[in-house]
């Protein structure tokens, strides 16, 4: 190859890629994402050539408390601007809003499941080790500056959670889950990386910045549109939007309950996180043109999750589609665009996050005779037998369901708010119609518990930790309500961080 | 003369088999797992011709990457379809029905 005919990074005057950013300061940005991988690499050998089972729990403890430090240092990075590798990492308010919000939830999670996997005789190593790899591919993505990037972070993030979805081998379920969650996860991919490809060769470049130039563009060329189109529904079925959510409740049911709940929470956040990024960064030009997409999804997305989850009876499935219906309301605030947009997705996610942390941490714990168990016929008249969690639970429900003194309507508020800023007042109609209809669903399961009929005996075995969690949480939705907890003010920097 | 328009319709050709061969095949996963394949070789085809006709480098660059997670990918796979076949003693698509939908 002789050096004039082709030019490595066409961008590179952009970002000063060309001055050769130091190796010790690409390692200075990228410090977070490097620590956790290391991390994860050094746990891996270590605890293979141990073979204790005492290192087992000292792994699970170990990664929590990186996850803490980790999102405790990011947040103390100040608000300063950092891009490597020629843009195609971006280090901002943005991305690190979101980070912390994937490390919290995830550390939580994993000392969720402790109890669980123990009892169901999955304790193994390999867990809090997968995790944090798919911790480090959503922290890639919220951060990604490039398709490259973008690609890598969701590929990392996706091939850990397939084999999460699958951990406990031994079961037909979970290995179903597994394998139906991979195929529909590599087929979109494919459409995502395809769309990449026609997005190059229309555009001439992958960074998101010479990408934006292309579809501010007046005439847009009709490859261009396609790649559009294309990125947009591979994203939609990481978000699980209607009409690509065939895999939630599948896999959702079948995988192992606190898989199920790490599936709802961190993946979520950054596949939410990645969309936005997408949408303004590299095609903030063409709004136009992607809004329409993200309407119908949204709109899709929000009554379908309502209405299909009337008829189930497992609580795993029910939440796999309140989830499905929750990713129609992020949405609308993503499609509503603008600083405001942005921000209205930015709090319905973390106080999504919160809640169904909390409502996870019940599902983990339930059991009959030490079998995990998730039909929401064994929560009848648990209040008889629990009046604690029982109202606990209801605080989540009524919260899930978005009643107005809770933290759940503030996130539905605040999105509506900004769709009818916009003007789309068919949307918003349409969000309100599926909150009312989702309320059914909820308060369902409220009067199983209340008013049920014949008592089951679920066990009485909820962890410590388990227990806190969700009486924190419940607490939460209250006290939240004073002022979110500073969110509002924290993801209006954040959102401006991506906007502008 | 080879234009790039023959590369994207072969590539957009692959990529619908691809896309058939998930959705149509009602056999076999291992089948499933070739069609991803296709669908990945079709995106290389695409990159690699847009980066020969615009002279850039990038999209050989993005190609790599795509080899080695597709690598990745089908080890994964395998090995969520080895374990599947375990527990469930077949590797037919009309047998992944524990679950509805």
């Amino acid at each position: 190859m002789n050096g004039s005919s082709y030019n490595i990074f066409n961008s590179s005057n952009y970002f000063g890629w060309s001055e050769t950013q130091g190796v010790l300061e690409v390692i200075q940005i990228l410090l977070p994402e490097i620590v956790l991988a290391v991390f994860s690499m050094i746990v891996l050998l270590g605890a293979v050539y141990s073979r204790k089972n005492k290192t087992t729990s000292i792994v699970f403890w170990g990664t929590a408390t990186t996850f803490l430090l980790v999102s405790i240092f990011i947040i103390f990075r100040g608000a300063a601007v950092y891009t490597a590798f020629g843009g195609a990492f971006i280090d901002d308010l943005f991305s690190r809003y979101l980070k912390v919000l994937i490390l919290l939830s995830a550390a939580i999670i994993l000392m969720l499941s402790q109890d669980f996997l123990k009892r169901n005789n999955l304790f193994k190593f390999e867990y809090p080790i997968l995790m944090t790899l798919s911790v480090v591919g959503m922290m890639m993505m919220v951060s990604a500056g490039d398709l490259m990037s973008l690609y890598m972070g969701l590929e990392l993030q996706s091939l850990s959670l397939y084999v999460l979805a699958s951990f406990s081998r031994d079961s037909v379920r979970s290995t179903e889950a597994g394998l139906k969650y991979f195929v529909l996860g590599a087929l979109s991919s494919g459409m995502l990386l395809y769309g990449s490809s026609l997005i190059y060769g229309y555009s001439g470049s992958t960074v998101f910045s010479e990408i934006f130039i292309t579809a501010s563009a007046n005439e847009k060329s009709l490859g261009f549109v396609f790649g559009l189109v294309f990125i947009t529904i591979g994203m939609a079925f990481k978000v699980s939007a209607v009409p690509f959510h065939m895999w939630t409740p599948d896999v959702y049911e079948g995988a192992p309950t606190p898989v199920t709940a790490f599936l709802a929470t961190a993946p979520k956040v950054a596949a939410m996180g990645l969309f936005a990024r997408v949408v303004h960064d590299a095609f903030g030009g063409a709004f136009n043109d992607w809004s329409q997409i993200l309407i119908l999804l949204s709109v899709l997305s929000m009554l379908f999750g309502s209405i299909a989850a009337i008829g189930q009876k497992d609580i795993k499935r029910l939440m796999a589609y309140s989830s499905i219906s929750h990713m129609g309301f992020a949405l609308m605030g993503l499609t509503s665009g603008g600083l405001e947009g942005v921000q209205s997705m930015l709090i319905y996610m973390a106080i999504y996050v919160m809640m169904n942390i909390g409502t996870f941490a019940f599902i983990i714990s339930m059991e009959v005779d030490g079998k995990p168990v998730s039909e929401i016929n064994s929560l009848q008249m648990y209040s008889k037998t629990n009046p604690g969690r029982s109202m606990a639970l209801l605080i989540l429900m009524f919260s899930l369901a978005g009643i107005p003194p809770l933290l759940g309507f503030f996130g539905k508020f605040y999105v509506l708010k900004a769709a009818i800023t916009s003007e789309l007042y068919l949307l918003a109609t349409a969000g309100v119609i599926a909150s009312v209809i989702g309320a059914f669903y909820y308060l369902r399961i409220i009067y199983y518990i209340y008013f049920g009929e014949n008592p089951r005996a679920l066990d009485q075995t909820h962890s410590l930790f388990n227990q806190t969690v969700l009486v924190i949480s419940a607490l939460a939705m209250v006290l939240g309500v004073v002022n979110l907890f500073g969110l509002e003010f924290v993801s209006e920097i954040a959102a401006n961080a991506l906007v502008n | 003369m080879v234009s790039l328009e023959h590369y994207l319709l072969m590539s957009a050709t692959l990529f619908i088999i691809g896309i058939f061969g998930i959705f149509v095949n009602r056999k076999n996963i291992i089948i499933i797992l070739m069609s991803i394949e296709i669908i990945l070789m079709a995106v290389n085809i695409n990159l690699v011709a847009f980066s020969s006709f615009m002279n850039d480098l990038v999209g050989q660059v993005f190609t790599l990457f795509v080899l080695t997670v597709a690598a990745a990918e089908a080890a994964i796979g395998l090995a969520i379809l080895v374990c599947f076949y375990r527990s469930k003693g077949s590797i037919l698509v009309d047998d992944v029905n524990m679950m509805k939908g």
